[in-house]
Parts: structure tokens; C-alpha cells; sequence
């Protein structure tokens, strides 16, 4: 009995090895992904990018189509790299509705003639309100949003050319 | 961010984003990012819930020590909410239901977190029996 | 030149180092049979000694390439930057990877020289042991810095400028904030071997005790000054005017101290009473394995920390290697040979060891919680969730073992040795109930505070009376050194206890955007935001903001700083503090809030510095602690010597 008591440091040291030396060899996985997956787009209702234009609201969803939802900005260099692939899903014939974060009317207007403009509407999100209710926790961030208003899948970082076909595929898979 | 070469076993920071002049939108616009609540006990509350939530894009601080934008707009939700009626719980749970158990340094007792909560009861039963047997006795 | 010499200095250090080892382990295992000693294990002591010296010899190199940065060396090309001030040059030296593993080597290198050199108390055979295990250990690290981490490496060709230091480690505080701790984890490696040497030689008794105790006490003094020291650094540098945040990385300064102070409590009772071998034991090999846990936990970059640090998996895993082969071999050998150590003296419930055990088996209680919600992020990302485990897991559910604990030392001390009985102290004891009692009472009527800040404040101020009773019936002449130490340092707790509890309970935080000439209270001051001016640094430039401060019998300027950084681009708050005897006022400057409007983060923390008075008492109880068990077991060999000289002259008559 006491000889057994003796062992226990040395099996749990053994434990805290296996489980350092285990997550030594993984990856470190950084990213905070959304826990809103499956739930319905949250309400929001919010200024379109120029002062002219339309409000841009979650009703826009509900039509049957599905769409990407892109949360970036244009103070964002990742954005920038993933400009031609939004061009490209765009060219596809997916709708894609841009968030904007605490962002500017001139910037945007200058980032889109500079790098295109692969969107069929963008809101102003000042203080990230929905990008904070969508699960987000940064920039460029892609989420798949069924036709019913259901978020199906969450991108995070910019989009590569190697993620377009798997983005297109979600977007069909949401239909 | 560059990762600087640090010497460790101390205590090293090198925060994340401390709000720099350039580079773009450094700072959070939203009204009660900065801006305590008038009402003393609600601020109380929200200060404390503040600083129970996990800033997502920093490295280990909560949002009311961050000066991310980030950190900045959640604490105006904080904020905004608690104003509006809502209780601290709630709000956490808003979160939670967003972003996991990840966001709250307040971890909650779920299929993930028992261990959390029954090993420091095991801890004090191992130290109740180690006493009773060390001083259960009498001495000679 | 320079670089090769400290590069040939440690490869030297290393060939002794083995050297060392091959000694001892030779003058352990021949010292059996006729008592003939293997002649080669006769160097073992010497060789400890001039490896001291040459490593001592290498890190005077890496400040002197530091010192004239010399940017040939890639250390220093990456670390540096000729622009900077001296003493920074300087403390760039070990403001980085490589450099501080060499100052790490180098004292664990002065330590086992000095071992070698003044310990004489104990027989051949166990030092020989002790020297095996400290070579061994050294051997390890050694062979890190050589194979994988080696600071003297040269860049070919030479860099122009050099990197710099991240900005947050240019403080003076901060530049001697790693050295302590390394003194600390270095003192309770050589615990480690004194340990291994027990193990190996069956002998753990008070004799053991007595020679790991100087060791056990000076690694606790520098971990407390160390981790005090890193916790004032993070409230006035971090500007968030916190001082603890259970960071992984504070936790893990934080758990080899909880190991040290059970520890040595534990040694104190073995060396005076021949009781809790076995437990002392275990103490000693777990002390040291969670100055190595926390260096890897630190190094690895396994566990995110707002305290960054090189994060490299692959010196990770040589840490991780190490961390098996020592901690490993340790608590094999503890299960193997523990087993046959011969139990310890007994004793009664109520008694100093009673008392002391009890506050041994609390702080493995709390040990065992941080030690759980450091790691089990850890655990729980390989199974694929995350959790946040942050103060309000810590507090509480530390503050269960930390609070019992913190009642029986309230008595402990005045107890006998072996058996006491309550009735005995009966009116300090009702003294300090009492006092207990009315503090919870006028806390709970007078202040909404809440539960463990009460409890804080009641048990501090109630402690702060109890740890000087132990001098009650004793002729203050002859209060033993040792003893002093103690009650100081049991009243440094009381007074860093009032720190905590009152910063936690009272703290004013006001948050404002205001003008130029708008003025704001905060707790007993008003302050007013006068302007806001450029300045320039040696190598950064600021926004500085003049903050009139004045009532409470006060009338001054603080100037907070926004800083931007150079080389490394970067950015920091200096917080500007006004230090007054019960408390302090801090004051950060943010960013511009619009329409010439600034934004003010400011605080009252009333008593908020006793966190840190309180730490420097306990070291400095330590210290005196240190001093007292030396002058006695110097007298008491004098006194041994004496007798023996007079039965020699007795025999001769």
C-alpha cells in the first residue's frame, strides 16, 4: 500500500509528458472560430456603404438564395490578398454581401476602384455589433448563409486560391 | 506582429495591439467603449463582467485591460446591454453562445469543464485523508 | 575574439562538468566494501569549482560582446542596437533565449562551486552524490546551449545596426527581474540534488534538512523578490494597473515558490524534530520539477500568455527531454527508494508539526490548483475544446485551501514542538479570535466588500498582530535570529495580504475623455488634464500628457506617457504613479477621443504598494532566517570541535 502511494508522482508527471509532448507535435490552432454554425444570421439592420445608398438588413437573407456573408475592411491587408478570389467566387455567380468594420465611406469607395468590386451590397458596421453577433473574431472572415437565414459554414482569414473551389462547393451545398 | 526573441521563465509581454498612431482603424468608435455607464452599480457589474471576458484577438487579456478595437466594441456590448437591463449572466451567455466557453475566464461546469471542479475536490479529500493519517495518531 | 574565448570557456566547463559527474558517481559506488575511494573521484570537487569559474568566465564574454556590440555576433545583432543605452546594452545580454539560458548555467555552475567549495557537514559519500547529481544536471542544460542554443554564434557578414530590445523590457526593474528568478530555480536544483544524494545514500535525516535548508531559503527569497518584482513591472509597465493576472506565465513563477515554501516548512520540521521524511522528500522533487515545468510551459510557447517569449517547439522539446530524463528520474527514484526510508519521529494533532503539516498539505492544495488550471487548457485543446480559466476560477477555489490555511498559521507558531494543548495558549489564542472577530464585523457594517476581501483584510489584520506572539515570555536578547526571521517574514504575509484584499475591495477607477483645462475626481484627488506635448527619448518619441493632480493634502503634476518605439517599431503606456502612504494614484494616457478631447484612465489603489512591502518582509525574514541557521550550526561546530579538543587533551592527561 504505501509502496503504491509512492508510484503516484511518477504516473502523474508520466500524464502531464504524454499530454505536453503530444500537443508539442500539434499544430498551434489559434483561431476562435463561431459557435454559430447551424443558427439562424442574427437581426441586424445597418447603413449601406456610402451615405446614399440602402441599408443593408438580415431580412435580405431569407429569399431562398443562399450567399457568402464577407466581414473585412479596408484597412486590412489580408483583404486586399483575397480580392481576386471574392472577384472569382463572384464570377461564379455567388451573391456575396460585405460587412465592413469600423470603416469609412472614401475608403471603401477608394479600396473597392483599386481592387475591385465583387459585392451586390456592403453595410458599415462601426462598432462591430454584428460581426461580434455573427461569432467573428476578426478580419476577412467568409460565412456560407443558406437561403433559409442559417449559417452553414465559417471561413476564417483570407480567402486563397486553393480555398476557392471548397467555399463554391459549401455555397452549391447550401442551396 | 514580429515575434521579438524574449527571454522566458519571466514575466515578458509584449502585448498586442497598443493602439499605435498609423495603421488604419487602431481604435474602437463605439460610444461606451471608453465611456463609463452614469449609473455607478451598473458600471460596477459591467467592469466586473469585463473583466471575466476573454479579448479574442489578443493574446491572454481580458477586454478591459485590452486596448484592441476589438476589446473596445465588446466592452461598448458590455456596456450597452447591461444599460438596457440585461444581467451580467446574460450577457456572458450572449457571448458564450457566440464564440464557445473560450470567451469567459469564468469557466462554467459542462461535459468540458468537470474535471475543473472535481479534482480540487478530490485535492481536498487526498488532504483531509493525508492529515487524518498523519495526525490521527498519537505521538509516542 | 571575444566570443571564441566564452565559446571555449564553455565547451571547457562542459568536459569538467562530465568530469564531475564520472567523480561522483566513482566515489558513490567504490566508498562500499574496504572503504577505498577510486582516486579520479577525489576531483570531483575541484572540478566543480574551476567549471564555476570558466562559465563565470563565458558570460563575462557575452557582456562584453553586449557591452561594445560587437554585431558579428548574431546574438547580439538580433538582440541589440547600438543606440541604446549602457545598461541596456548590458541587459540585452540576458534579455533573450540564448543569453539567459547562459546566465542560467552559469549560476547553476557558481552554486555547485560553491557546494563544492564550503559544504563540509556532510560525509564524502553523500557529497560525492550530491556533486554526481549537480554535474548531471548541468551536463543537460550544457548540452542545450551548445547544441542548440548557442549564444556566441557568429553572423557572417557582421549586421549594420542590430535589431533592439523590445521596448518593454528596457526598465531597470525588469533587467534583474529574470537573474532572481534564475537564483531561485538554481537553489532548488541544488535542493534536487541534495535530495537524489539522500535517495541514494539512505540517508534522510534532520542532517540532510540542515544542509538543504540554506539552499531551500535563499531559492525562496529570490522567487519571492523575483516574482514581487515581475508583478510591480506588469502593474506599472503593462498599464492595465493590475498585479496579478493568473497568466500561465505568472502561474509559473508562481508554482515552484508554493513547492519552496512548503518545502521549507517541511525542512524545518525534519531538521528540528526528525519528522516527514518521506513527504520532505517528495517536497524537494517537486519543487524543482516545477522550476522545470515552468520553464518549458514558458518556453515552448505551449500555452498562450499575454507575456511573450521565444516561442521554438524544437527547443521546446529539448526541454521537454530534460524535463522527462530530471523530474522523471527523480520520482522514479523516490518511488524505488522512498519506500525504505525509515519513517520519521511521530507527533500529536495539536502540536508545531501539526500545525505545520497542516499548512504543508494547504499549500499542495493550492499548488495542485494552479498546476490544474494552467494545464488543463492544455488538456482540453488535445481534446479538442478550449476553455478561459482565469481569476474568477483561481480566487475561489484557491482561496478554499489558502483560507484554512492562513487561520492555522494565525496559531501555529505558538505551538510546542511533538504535543501542545490548546488551553495552553488559550488567551492568545481568544486574543486573536477576537481580533479576527471584530474585523470581520466592522468590515461586513462598514464597507461593501466582498466575501474573500473581507476574509483578506480580517485575516491580515488579525495575523498581523499573531505572527509577533511568538515573542510573548521570551527575553527579547535571546530570540534566536532564525526566529525573527520567521515572525518577519509571517507579518510580510499580512502586510501583502492587506495589499491584495484592499486593491481589491477599494479601488477607485475613473475613465474619462476630457479637454485641455477639464478637471475630474478621483477618490480624494481632482485632477486636471493640462496639456498634452510632444517629447523625445534617446530612442523613442511620446506623447505626454501634464496631469494636475491635487486635495488630499497634494498638489503636483503627473506626466503619462503614449511612447512610440523605434527599433523595434512598437508602442507602450507609461503610466504615470503618485505614491502616497496609503495608496497609490495611476494614470494612464490613451488616444486622442476626438474634437480635442483625451482619453484618461485613472485610478486611486488605496494601500495597494503593501502588496510589495509585504514581499520585500518576507524576503527579508528569509534572509535573516538564512543568517540565523548559519551563525547556529556554526557555533554549534564550534562548540563540537571545542569538546572534541578538550576529550583529546582529557585523554592525553
Amino acid at each position: 500500500m504505501k509502496k503504491l502511494w509512492l508510484i503516484i508522482p511518477l504516473m502523474l508527471f508520466a500524464l502531464f509528458l504524454g499530454v505536453a509532448a503530444y500537443q508539442l507535435t500539434q499544430p498551434r490552432d489559434t483561431l476562435v472560430r463561431s459557435t454559430m454554425i447551424g443558427k439562424p444570421l442574427p437581426a441586424f439592420d445597418l447603413p449601406g456603404a456610402t451615405d446614399d445608398a440602402p441599408r443593408v438588413a438580415s431580412g435580405l437573407f431569407a429569399d431562398g438564395q443562399p450567399r457568402l456573408l464577407n466581414v473585412w475592411a479596408t484597412w486590412c491587408v489580408p483583404c486586399i490578398a483575397e480580392a481576386p478570389q471574392l472577384e472569382e467566387l463572384a464570377k461564379r455567380g455567388v451573391p456575396i454581401v460585405g460587412i465592413a468594420i469600423r470603416d469609412e465611406p472614401e475608403a471603401i469607395a477608394q479600396f473597392l476602384e483599386q481592387y475591385g468590386d465583387p459585392y451586390a451590397a456592403i453595410a458599415r458596421d462601426d462598432i462591430a455589433e454584428v460581426q461580434l453577433a455573427l461569432g467573428s473574431s476578426g478580419v476577412p472572415e467568409t460565412f456560407v448563409i443558406d437561403g433559409k437565414g442559417i449559417i452553414r459554414h465559417q471561413h476564417i482569414g483570407d480567402i486563397r486560391e486553393s480555398d476557392v473551389d471548397e467555399i463554391y462547393a459549401k455555397w452549391e451545398a447550401a442551396k | 506582429m514580429t515575434p521579438f526573441p524574449l527571454l522566458a521563465a519571466a514575466m515578458l509581454s509584449l502585448s498586442a495591439p497598443i493602439a499605435g498612431p498609423a495603421a488604419g482603424q487602431m481604435t474602437s468608435s463605439a460610444p461606451l467603449a471608453n465611456t463609463q455607464l452614469a449609473d455607478p452599480q451598473q458600471e460596477a457589474s459591467a467592469q466586473a463582467l469585463m473583466e471575466e471576458l476573454r479579448c479574442l484577438t489578443c493574446q491572454s487579456q481580458s477586454i478591459a485591460d485590452s486596448n484592441a478595437p476589438m476589446a473596445g466594441d465588446m466592452r461598448h456590448q458590455v456596456r450597452s446591454r447591461i444599460a438596457a437591463g440585461e444581467s451580467p449572466e446574460q450577457v456572458r451567455a450572449w457571448l458564450v453562445e457566440r464564440y464557445g466557453d473560450y470567451v469567459t475566464y469564468r469557466p462554467g461546469l459542462d461535459s468540458a469543464t468537470w474535471p475543473l471542479f472535481a479534482l480540487p475536490v478530490l485535492f481536498l479529500l487526498v488532504a483531509g485523508v493525508i492529515l487524518f493519517r498523519r495526525l490521527g495518531r498519537r505521538g509516542e | 575574439m571575444i566570443a571564441e574565448i566564452g565559446l571555449a570557456a564553455l565547451w571547457l566547463a562542459a568536459g569538467l562538468c562530465a568530469l564531475q559527474f564520472i567523480a561522483g558517481v566513482l566515489g558513490v559506488r567504490e566508498a562500499g566494501a574496504d572503504g577505498a575511494v577510486h582516486p579520479v573521484s577525489a576531483l570531483a570537487r575541484p572540478a566543480a569549482v574551476v567549471q564555476g569559474l570558466l562559465l563565470l568566465v563565458a558570460f563575462a564574454c557575452l557582456l562584453r560582446v553586449f557591452a561594445v556590440t560587437d554585431l558579428s555576433v548574431s546574438l547580439v545583432a538580433d538582440n541589440s542596437h547600438v543606440d541604446k543605452p549602457f545598461i541596456y546594452r548590458l541587459a540585452a545580454a540576458w534579455g533573450n533565449h540564448e543569453g539567459s539560458m547562459l546566465l542560467w548555467v552559469t549560476i547553476l555552475g557558481l552554486a555547485g562551486g560553491l557546494v563544492a567549495l564550503f559544504e563540509r557537514r556532510m560525509d564524502d559519500r553523500f557529497m560525492k552524490a550530491v556533486l554526481a547529481a549537480q554535474a548531471f544536471i548541468a551536463l543537460g542544460f550544457l548540452a542545450f546551449l551548445l547544441f542548440s542554443s548557442n549564444p556566441f554564434a557568429r553572423l557572417n557578414p557582421p549586421a549594420d545596426f542590430g535589431a533592439g530590445l523590445n521596448p518593454l523590457l528596457q526598465d531597470i526593474g525588469l533587467a534583474f527581474h529574470p537573474p532572481t528568478l534564475y537564483l531561485g530555480y538554481v537553489g532548488l536544483s541544488v535542493a534536487f540534488s541534495f535530495v537524489v544524494a539522500g535517495l541514494v545514500t539512505r540517508q534522510a535525516g534532520p542532517e540532510l534538512a540542515r544542509v538543504m535548508r540554506p539552499w531551500v531559503l535563499a531559492a525562496w527569497v529570490a522567487l519571492t523578490l523575483g516574482i514581487a518584482a515581475g508583478s510591480y513591472w506588469a502593474y506599472y509597465e503593462l498599464g492595465w494597473g493590475g498585479w496579478w493576472f493568473w497568466d500561465p506565465v505568472e502561474n509559473a513563477s508562481l508554482m515552484p515558490w508554493l513547492a519552496a515554501t512548503a518545502l521549507l516548512h517541511s525542512v524545518s520540521v525534519l531538521a528540528a524534530r526528525d519528522a516527514l521524511r518521506t513527504w520532505t522528500i517528495m517536497l524537494g522533487v517537486v519543487a524543482f520539477s516545477m522550476s522545470m515545468v515552468g520553464t518549458f510551459l514558458v518556453r515552448s510557447g505551449i500555452l498562450t500568455s499575454v507575456h511573450a517569449f521565444a516561442v521554438d517547439p524544437e527547443r521546446g522539446a529539448f526541454i521537454l527531454g530534460l524535463l522527462a530524463i530530471y523530474v522523471g528520474g527523480g520520482f522514479g527514484l523516490f518511488a524505488l527508494r522512498a519506500g525504505a526510508l525509515a519513517e520519521g519521529k511521530r507527533f500529536a494533532l495539536v502540536s508545531r508539526e501539526g500545525a505545520l503539516v497542516f499548512n504543508n498539505v494547504m499549500l499542495s492544495g493550492i499548488l495542485a490548483v494552479v498546476l490544474l488550471g494552467t494545464l488543463y487548457p492544455l488538456a482540453a485543446e488535445a481534446l479538442g475544446t478550449r476553455v478561459s480559466i482565469g481569476p474568477p476560477y483561481y480566487n475561489p477555489v484557491s482561496a478554499i485551501f489558502a483560507v484554512p490555511m492562513l487561520l492555522v498559521l494565525l496559531v501555529g507558531p505558538l505551538l510546542r514542538w511533538k504535543r501542545d494543548s490548546l488551553s495552553r495558549i488559550a488567551v492568545p489564542l481568544a486574543i486573536v479570535g477576537a481580533l479576527l472577530a471584530a474585523s470581520v464585523t466592522v468590515l461586513l457594517l462598514f464597507t461593501d466588500a466582498g466575501v474573500l476581501p473581507i476574509l483578506g483584510l480580517a485575516i491580515a489584520v488579525a495575523l498581523a498582530l499573531a505572527s509577533w506572539l511568538p515573542l510573548r515570555g521570551r527575553k527579547l536578547k535571546r530570540v534566536p535570529l532564525a526566529l525573527w526571521g520567521s515572525m518577519l517574514a509571517h507579518f510580510g504575509v499580512a502586510v501583502s495580504l492587506a495589499g491584495m484584499a484592499s486593491e481589491t475591495a477599494f479601488s477607485i477607477e475613473r475613465l474619462v475623455a476630457v479637454e485641455a483645462g477639464e478637471s475630474v475626481a478621483v477618490g480624494p484627488y481632482q485632477v486636471t488634464l493640462q496639456e498634452v506635448d510632444p517629447v523625445a527619448g534617446p530612442n523613442w518619441t511620446a506623447l505626454e500628457g501634464r496631469l494636475a493632480i491635487t486635495g488630499g493634502g497634494v498638489d503636483t503634476v503627473l506626466r503619462p506617457q503614449a511612447r512610440y518605439f523605434t527599433d523595434p517599431p512598437q508602442s507602450t503606456s507609461e503610466s504615470a504613479l503618485l505614491t502616497r502612504w496609503d495608496g497609490q494614484f495611476y494614470a494612464i494616457l490613451g488616444d486622442a477621443a476626438g474634437e480635442g478631447r483625451w482619453q484618461l484612465r485613472l485610478w486611486w489603489k488605496p494601500f495597494v504598494t503593501l502588496i510589495w512591502y509585504g514581499a520585500l518582509l518576507i524576503a527579508l525574514g528569509g534572509l535573516l532566517s538564512i543568517f540565523g541557521h548559519l551563525r547556529a550550526s556554526a557555533r554549534s561546530r564550534r562548540i563540537r570541535e571545542e569538546v572534541a579538543r578538550r576529550r583529546a587533551e582529557k585523554a592525553l592527561l
